[in-house]
C-alpha cells in the first residue's frame, strides 16, 4: 500500500516569497539498520548483532502502537533513492527546508538508544547517534542543528555525554523523551539538568519513550488514537514532577522545551498546581514559588501538534497566557501529523508575534544569529 | 466552463489515476471500476497533494463492535493527516459541513467529438479513432 504515485510537487513559488522560519522538531532517520556501525566500537557492533537491544519496554521491534501511516510518516516523504522517510538529506532539503525557507531546523532523532536496560550500550548508541548527526546532517547543511541524545536512565553517563559535546556549535539542546522509568523530576535525572545548565543548553522533552510504563496513567489503552492524546497526559506528569521535585528551583537557569505534546493544557495544569501548592506547600518546602512562575519562566513549547480549537480566540487566550515569546514553531517532519507552516496560525496575529512564533523565539532560545 | 482532454481511455485503466495541471490548478483524475472522477489535488485541510493518498473504503459503525466497511476503493485518504474524502463527491467524512474537495465532472467522449469545435487540447495528441477521458472545468 505504500505507493508514491509520482514525485511530490516542488514549491511553485520562489523562496523569497516565503518568510523565514525555524522548524524545531525534525526527525532524521537512519537509511539502514547498520548505518551507525561506523560510530560504534567493534564490541558494540558485535553485541548488537548477537544480542540486539534489551529495552525497558517490550515491543521494541515496532512502536507500542501501530501507527496511522507507514513509519508514522507522510506518504509523500519516501526518499526517491529508497530508505525510510527522513533518511535522505537531499530529499529533506527539497521537500521541507527549501520550499518552506527553513532557516533553523532542530533535529530530534528518535529510536536512538534511550530507554535501553544495558546502560553501557545505551551510552554508546547515543554517542554514535550524536556523531552521526554531525556527519550526516549538520556538517552538510548549516541550517540544521542537532540535539544531544543521552542515555537518559543513567544520569552520570548522560551528563558526561553533554559535557563532551558542550560548546560544539552543531548542538543546540539536550534531548529526553517524556516516558521514562520514573517521572522526569526524580534525582536520577538531575545530573542531566546540571550538565545542561552548565553548558547553557535547553533540555527538550519529546513525547514518546520506552520507560516501560503504560501510555496513559490508567493503563494500556486499545487504540493508537489514545496514545496520541496520552502524550499530553504524560507530559503533564513530567512537568509536574520537574516543578514539584524542585528541579527548576535547584537549576534556575535551566530551560526546558516541551516537544510534540500540545500546549493548550499548560494554563490549566499551572492553575491547578498553584491551587494545591497553596494548600500543601509544607509538603514540598523546596518549591519556594507558585508552580506557574517556574513554568512561565523556564518552559518553552513547540507548536506541533498545533492546537486547533473551533474559535481562534480560544487559541489566542491560551497563547496569551503562555506568552507569545514561548512558542517554537515545529512541523514534525516527516511524520504524518506534520503541520504545514503556512496553514497553522489563524489570521489576527500581529507581525511581531508572528515573527516570534515562526522564528525569533527559536533563534533566541537556541542562540542562533 | 471548458473541456479538457485528459487521456485516451486505454491510458487510464480501472484502478489508476492521472495527475495534471489545468489552468494552474492541480487536478487528479481517477478511474474507479470504469467510472471517471476528477478532484482538485489539494487537501482543504493543510494543502497536501491529496490524491497521492491511498484509496480505501469507508469504515462506519452503528454500535461499538458493529463495523461496516463500504465504498471500497472510493475513499481517498490524505497522505498527510489521513482525512478521508469521497472520490465521487469530494465530500469530507470528518467535517462534512466545512470541508469538501472541489470535484470536477469527468467522463468519456468519443474522439470524434473532442476534436471538433474550439476545445481541442493542443498539448494532447488526439487520435480520433479512440475515446477520451474529458474533464469539465
Ligand atoms: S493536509 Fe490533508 S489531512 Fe491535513
Amino acid at each position: 500500500m505504500n505507493i508514491q504515485f509520482r514525485e511530490s510537487q516542488e514549491a511553485a513559488s520562489p523562496l523569497i516569497s516565503k518568510t523565514a522560519i525555524a522548524d524545531c522538531d525534525i526527525h532524521p532517520a537512519r537509511a539502514t539498520r547498520t548505518e551507525l556501525y561506523p560510530y560504534l566500537a567493534k564490541r558494540w557492533q558485535h553485541h548488537l548483532d548477537v544480542y540486539g537491544v534489551h529495552a525497558y519496554q517490550g515491543m521494541m521491534e515496532g512502536p507500542p502502537y501501530p501507527k496511522a501511516q507507514p513509519n508514522a510518516s507522510r506518504r509523500d516523504a519516501w526518499p526517491p533513492e529508497g530508505g525510510p522517510q527522513g533518511s535522505s538529506l537531499s530529499f529533506m532539503q527539497k521537500q521541507l527546508l527549501d520550499p518552506n525557507n527553513v532557516q533553523l531546523g532542530v533535529l530530534n532523532p528518535l529510536n536512538t538508544g534511550q530507554g535501553i536496560r544495558n546502560h553501557e550500550l545505551s551510552a554508546a548508541l547515543c554517542s554514535a547517534i550524536n556523531d552521526w548527526q554531525i556527519d550526516k546532517w549538520t556538517s552538510k547543511d548549516k541550517r540544521l542543528k542537532a540535539s544531544i541524545v543521552v542515555g537518559n536512565e543513567d544520569g552520570l553517563s548522560a551528563a558526561a555525554e553533554i559535557r563532551e559535546r558542550a560548546g560544539d556549535k552543531n548542538f543546540v539542546q539536550v534531548l529526553l523523551l517524556s516516558r521514562n522509568v520514573e517521572p522526569l523530576g526524580q534525582r536520577r535525572y538531575w545530573p542531566i539538568y546540571q550538565a545542561a545548565e552548565e553548558a547553557g543548553l535547553p533540555v527538550g522533552v519529546h513525547a514518546f519513550g520506552f520507560g516501560g510504563n503504560p501510555i496513559t496513567p490508567s493503563g494500556w489503552p486499545s487504540y493508537y488514537i489514545e496514545e496520541m492524546v496520552g502524550h499530553s497526559q504524560c507530559q503533564q506528569s513530567a512537568l509536574a514532577s520537574l516543578v514539584l521535585e524542585g528541579v527548576f528551583e535547584r537549576f534556575p537557569k535551566l530551560k526546558m522545551v516541551m516537544i510534540e505534546a500540545g500546549f493548550g493544557w499548560a494554563p490549566s495544569l499551572a492553575w491547578r498546581l498553584d491551587k494545591v501548592w497553596q494548600r500543601l506547600r509544607s509538603e514540598v518546602p523546596h518549591v519556594k514559588r507558585p508552580p506557574s512562575e517556574y513554568i512561565r519562566e523556564q518552559v518553552w513549547w513547540t507548536t506541533q501538534p498545533m492546537e486547533d480549537p473551533e474559535r481562534r480566540e480560544d487559541l489566542f487566550d491560551v497563547i496569551n497566557w503562555i506568552g507569545w515569546d514561548r512558542l517554537l514553531f515545529a512541523t514534525d517532519y516527516p511524520h504524518w501529523d506534520y503541520d504545514e507552516p503556512s496553514r497553522v496560525l489563524p489570521a489576527g496575529v500581529t507581525e511581531a508575534n508572528r515573527e516570534a512564533f515562526y522564528l525569533g523565539n527559536a533563534k533566541k532560545l537556541y542562540g542562533i544569529n | 466552463m471548458a473541456r479538457h482532454v485528459i487521456a485516451p481511455v486505454d491510458e487510464l485503466p480501472p484502478g489508476t489515476r492521472k495527475f495534471l495541471e489545468i489552468d494552474g490548478r492541480p487536478i487528479a483524475v481517477f478511474n474507479i471500476k470504469g467510472e471517471y472522477f476528477g478532484l482538485m489535488n489539494r487537501c482543504p485541510h493543510q494543502g497536501a497533494a491529496l490524491c497521492e493518498g491511498p484509496l480505501i473504503g469507508l469504515a462506519q459503525s452503528s454500535d461499538p463492535g458493529e463495523i461496516e466497511y463500504t465504498k471500497l476503493g472510493e475513499i481517498i485518504r490524505c497522505p498527510w493527516h489521513g482525512w478521508e474524502f469521497d472520490i465521487r463527491t469530494g465530500q469530507s467524512y470528518c467535517d462534512p459541513r466545512r470541508f469538501r474537495v472541489k470535484a470536477y465532472p469527468a467522463h468519456v467522449e468519443p474522439g470524434t467529438s473532442v476534436v471538433k469545435g474550439p476545445y481541442v487540447a493542443e498539448t494532447v495528441t488526439v487520435k480520433v479513432e479512440s475515446d477520451y477521458v474529458v474533464v469539465d472545468l
